[in-house]
């Protein structure tokens, strides 16, 4: 065995350690990206949730002004906390319309009720298609869309307070 | 009669986490009639991964993202789509991590390589510990 | 004062650990005998002390003492004592301290009973492993207090995952810890004796029966762990390549290896580089894996509680030992390397296809295992699970097989192909007429090649002992072949499972039958039930098989402390395989949800893992009694 070979298991685990090492520094995500953001909105049309506001379809998503498509729930807790400011959003001029994931009409009226109603439309997705047709794996979500339909940016988790003027940025530019 | 009050109270009782409200959807915990496809389905299913969970395939799991993604594969399987079709669509929404297949691409091909590099290496390392045949 | 008690202890053992290296290093290097025999005494008090610290966790947890941070966090008092016994260990810290316990009761245990290694060698071993055990006392006192106090103390306690509270908990990590941290005494031997450069049949024959021992317990926790999980989980899974799961079968993959080679440097003095590089390679697969479900690098059902700073301090520890003896073995293998060299067609090289395969297997388990890791790095998320591992380690564990088979079959030093071909017509017929039977159910190609195998392996394990004296057979000799056939069964288990399972999901109301395999399930009721520190809705049903009827209970269990809900599976074993049977979820109707298995010969998976461990333990006397009376003959002399 020539010397060098006797200094491989030496390299090799150098080589595993760099690894590992690379794995606590910088710890991967632990959140699942959606992978659509940069391609248009999946065709859907989900009937409506609640009388008295229309059911959302991906039609609504092209008539040329940029619009937020938020996912979520009444099950869901940290819905609640991103509310007020989803209503600020609405307060500041930007259309939000959602899509409510494995939920009935009587407990969104209830949530809508309790939390404030800032969407112009609200589908029902029972099965979750839509939602994972628009690679979100979890509530809340919600996506910035432009004008002509194509999904610009994904937020994952409850929109905090610090957020809002990013997102009203965000939707002025993706005109 | 106690034991269905004491029953129905075990239910509601049951952890109080937030649950979704409705029945899971049709083909989450239904298998398909035909029994080609449902095996199909099934062995689609355990090579895709749960979103939510701590690293389980959907058919192990009982989230309910997990449910509904076991009703998308049966659905379409159902409607004739191939395997590889259903796993690309959902690819194409989740990206790589989905799969516990890992595609061939420029990332993964080390990884696919592995096997027969390792073969050729240990071999060329063996070769040292046996005797050369005296000519 | 239990828990300062207990960390007392600690410190005097790492103390001790301190003196023990410090002793052996000035005993070698000034050559003074009276203190390298110091060594030993100080070698077994520090495993006692350490001994000393978990039985006072243990005798904390039993007591629910709510004054200790540990058990507030992993305990309650209205738990039964088994979980509360077990729970000292089903915890970060508690089975840390189960760790370098067995660390340092396996070091004493060598400075006990270990007489046949020459003394300076000896020293040496003991020295490295004190230095294993200095690091890891570092990382308990400084970063992993299992004694912690909480003040003011608590009114009662977390409790226990409820996966966890099953006597599964009470098996399973000790075994596998024995196995895991006992492969470092077979790291310490390697590292002893390339010190002081006495890598010889002399030092294989010493080191042999403590490899034996580790490996006999990482078969059986791992085994164990693989059954735990398959009943526990619910969905009749027994493998999944979880890095954890794999965490534990690297070192395993290593130590057969070890084990095999070990013999051939022991009987032949051949393969030395590879016997030391394993050794070292066996227990760096071990702290490897203990790094990685303990950081939170990666996602796992079986993992830890996450903390990266502790993941820090065992990587540094990491590079120090493993880092240090590659280095080691680099610099010092050149000059001891000169062994026998035999043909590419002889046991040896069959011993070297073995060893072989199995490190590729290892390579191909790692590399999968961080490949996520590394794909994170460029920024892409990446799963690698069973779809991989089967395809790239199938194939390489089925050749593996066919060598097993004929290994044992070849004569040493030199062999003619075309007379092992004649020796082994009848593995290869099994092989072939298995084969060609399958052909008929047609079980999927790894499963059929896999099946085909185990037949001819099975036969072939048991060819050495046809044309022997059975009663002058060698303990040993009948150790390997009940180790083989017991890969043989195991493997058929596997192939069958994934092959023939078959499964129904239903949703039923009382009354309603359902079938699986040769099963007729009908739920007759559900009803509440009350245990210790849980509630549970269980199912009554009733399985009928042509005249037998039997009963199942199968529940939905809720615990209070932490708030979970399980599934309890109810099992019914017969000859040929398992009816599993889950109970889910309601619907509005009031059909209750079934989830039903029937799987044939699955129990073999297990049965085998108990026969290789079977194998081992014989070999193990075997090869003790050998040792013993060839230093009894050799007095006599």
């Amino acid at each position: 065995m020539k010397r060098v070979a006797l200094w491989a298991p030496l390299a090799i685990f150098a080589l595993v350690f760099v690894v590992v090492i690379s794995g606590l520094v910088k710890p991967g995500e632990t959140v699942v990206r959606s992978a659509m953001v940069g391609k248009p909105v999946p065709d859907f049309a989900l009937p409506a949730m609640v009388p008295g506001k229309p059911g959302l379809s991906a039609a609504t998503f092209r008539q040329g002004q940029p619009r937020l498509l938020n996912v979520f729930a009444s099950w869901c807790v940290p819905c609640i906390a991103e509310a007020p400011q989803l209503l600020r959003l609405k307060a500041a001029g930007v259309p939000i319309d959602a899509i409510a994931v494995r939920d009935t009409g009587t407990a969104i009226a209830g949530f809508l009720a309790r939390n404030g109603d800032p969407y112009a439309r609200i589908g029902s997705d029972s099965a979750s298609r839509v939602q994972m047709a628009l690679g979100s794996s979890g509530v809340p979500e919600t996506f910035v869309v432009d004008g002509r339909g194509i999904v610009v940016k994904q937020i994952i988790g409850d929109i905090r307070p610090e957020q809002v003027d990013e997102i009203v940025q965000a939707v002025r530019a993706a005109r | 009669m106690r034991g269905r009050v004491l029953t129905a109270l075990l239910l509601v009782a049951a952890p109080a986490t937030a649950q979704p409200v409705t029945p899971p959807a049709p083909y989450a915990n239904v298998q398909l009639a035909d029994p080609a496809k449902e095996a199909s389905a099934k062995a689609l299913m355990e090579t895709l991964r749960c979103l939510v969970c701590q690293g389980q395939s959907i058919a192990d799991s009982d989230a309910d993202m997990a449910a509904d993604m076991r009703a998308l594969v049966r659905e379409r399987i159902d409607k004739g789509e191939a395997p590889a079709s259903i796993r690309a669509w959902l690819v194409s929404r989740y990206g790589d991590y989905v799969t516990y297949d890992p595609p061939l691409s420029a990332l993964t091909w080390p990884l696919w390589l592995a096997p027969i590099a390792l073969l050729l290496a240990g071999i060329w390392v063996a070769r040292s510990s046996f005797r050369r045949r005296a000519r | 004062m239990i828990a300062e008690a207990g960390l007392a202890a600690l410190w005097f053992a790492g103390a001790l650990a301190a003196l023990q290296l410090a002793m052996a290093a000035i005993g070698i290097a000034r050559n003074r005998d009276d203190v390298s025999a110091a060594v030993r005494p100080v070698a077994i008090v520090q495993g006692l002390l350490s001994a000393l610290a978990m039985i006072l966790l243990i005798w904390l947890f039993l007591r629910s003492d709510m004054s200790v941070k540990l058990v507030v966090e992993n305990s309650h008092s209205a738990k039964p004592w088994l979980y509360k016994f077990a729970g000292a260990w089903g915890n970060h810290e508690g089975s840390m301290l189960l760790w370098v316990t067995i660390l340092g009761l396996a070091g004493g245990a060598v400075a006990i009973f270990e007489r046949t290694l020459a003394e300076r060698t000896l020293t040496a071993t003991l020295g490295a492993q004190a230095v294993i055990a200095l690091g890891f006392y570092a990382f308990l006192l400084f970063s992993s207090n299992p004694f912690a106090r909480l003040s003011p103390a608590a009114p009662d306690g977390l409790g226990l995952n409820p996966l966890l509270q099953d006597p599964g908990l009470a098996f399973h990590p000790p075994t596998l810890y024995a196995g895991y941290v006992g492969l470092s005494v077979a790291f310490s031997f390697a590292v002893g004796a390339l010190v002081t450069r006495d890598v010889g049949p002399a030092f294989a024959r010493a080191m042999r029966p403590w490899v034996l021992i580790a490996w006999i317990f990482l078969t059986l926790g791992i085994t164990a762990g693989s059954y735990w999980a398959y009943y526990e989980l619910g969905w009749g899974g027994w493998w999944f390549w979880d890095p954890v799961e794999n965490a534990s079968l690297m070192p395993w993959l290593a130590a057969t290896a070890l084990l095999h080679s070990v013999t051939v440097l022991a009987t032949r003095d051949g393969l030395r580089a590879w016997t030391v590089m394993l050794a070292v390679v066996a227990f760096s697969m071990s702290m490897i894996g203990t790094f990685l479900v303990r950081s939170g690098i990666l996602t796992s059902v079986h993992a830890f509680a996450v903390d990266p700073e502790r993941g820090a301090f065992i990587l540094a520890l990491l590079a120090i030992y493993i880092g240090g003896a590659l280095a080691l073995f680099a610099a010092r293998i050149g000059t001891v390397r000169a062994g026998t060299t035999f043909d590419p067609v002889s046991r040896e090289g069959g011993l070297v296809a073995n060893n072989l395969l199995l490190s590729v297997i290892l390579g191909i388990v790692l590399i999968g295992t961080l490949y996520p890791i590394v794909a994170a790095s460029f920024g892409v998320q990446l799963s690698v699970g069973p779809p991989f591992f089967n395809k790239a380690a199938g194939p390489i564990a089925l050749l593996l097989v066919a060598v097993m088979a004929a290994g044992p079959l070849l004569r040493w030093r030199r062999d003619e192909g075309r007379a092992v071909i004649a020796r082994m017509a009848l593995p290869i017929g099994a092989t072939v007429a298995a084969a060609i039977t399958l052909m008929f159910v047609w079980p999927g190609v790894l499963a059929w090649a896999g099946l085909s195998l185990a037949a001819g392996l099975a036969v072939a394990s048991v060819a050495p002992l046809w044309k022997r004296n059975l009663r002058r057979t060698p303990l040993f000799t009948y150790g390997m072949v009940i180790a083989h056939l017991g890969i043989a069964v195991s493997l058929a288990g596997m192939a069958s499972d994934s092959a023939f399972t078959q499964e129904t999901l239903v949703a039923v109301r009382a009354g309603e039958p359902a079938r699986v395999g040769p099963y007729q399930v009908t739920l007759d009721g559900i009803s509440p039930v009350i245990g210790d520190n849980w509630s549970a809705l269980e199912a009554r049903l009733s399985v009928v098989r042509g005249t037998q009827a039997r009963v199942l209970h199968p529940q939905l269990r809720f615990f209070a402390n932490p708030p979970t809900s399980t599934n309890e599976s109810a099992i019914l074993t017969a000859l040929d395989g398992q009816l599993y049977t889950v109970l889910g979820q309601p619907d509005a109707q009031g059909r209750w949800q079934l989830r039903l298995w029937w799987k044939p010969f699955v129990t073999l998976i297990w049965f085998g893992g108990v026969l290789i461990a079977l194998g081992g333990m014989l070999s193990l006397i075997g090869r003790v009694r050998r040792e013993r009376r060839t230093m009894l003959r050799a007095e006599w002399a």
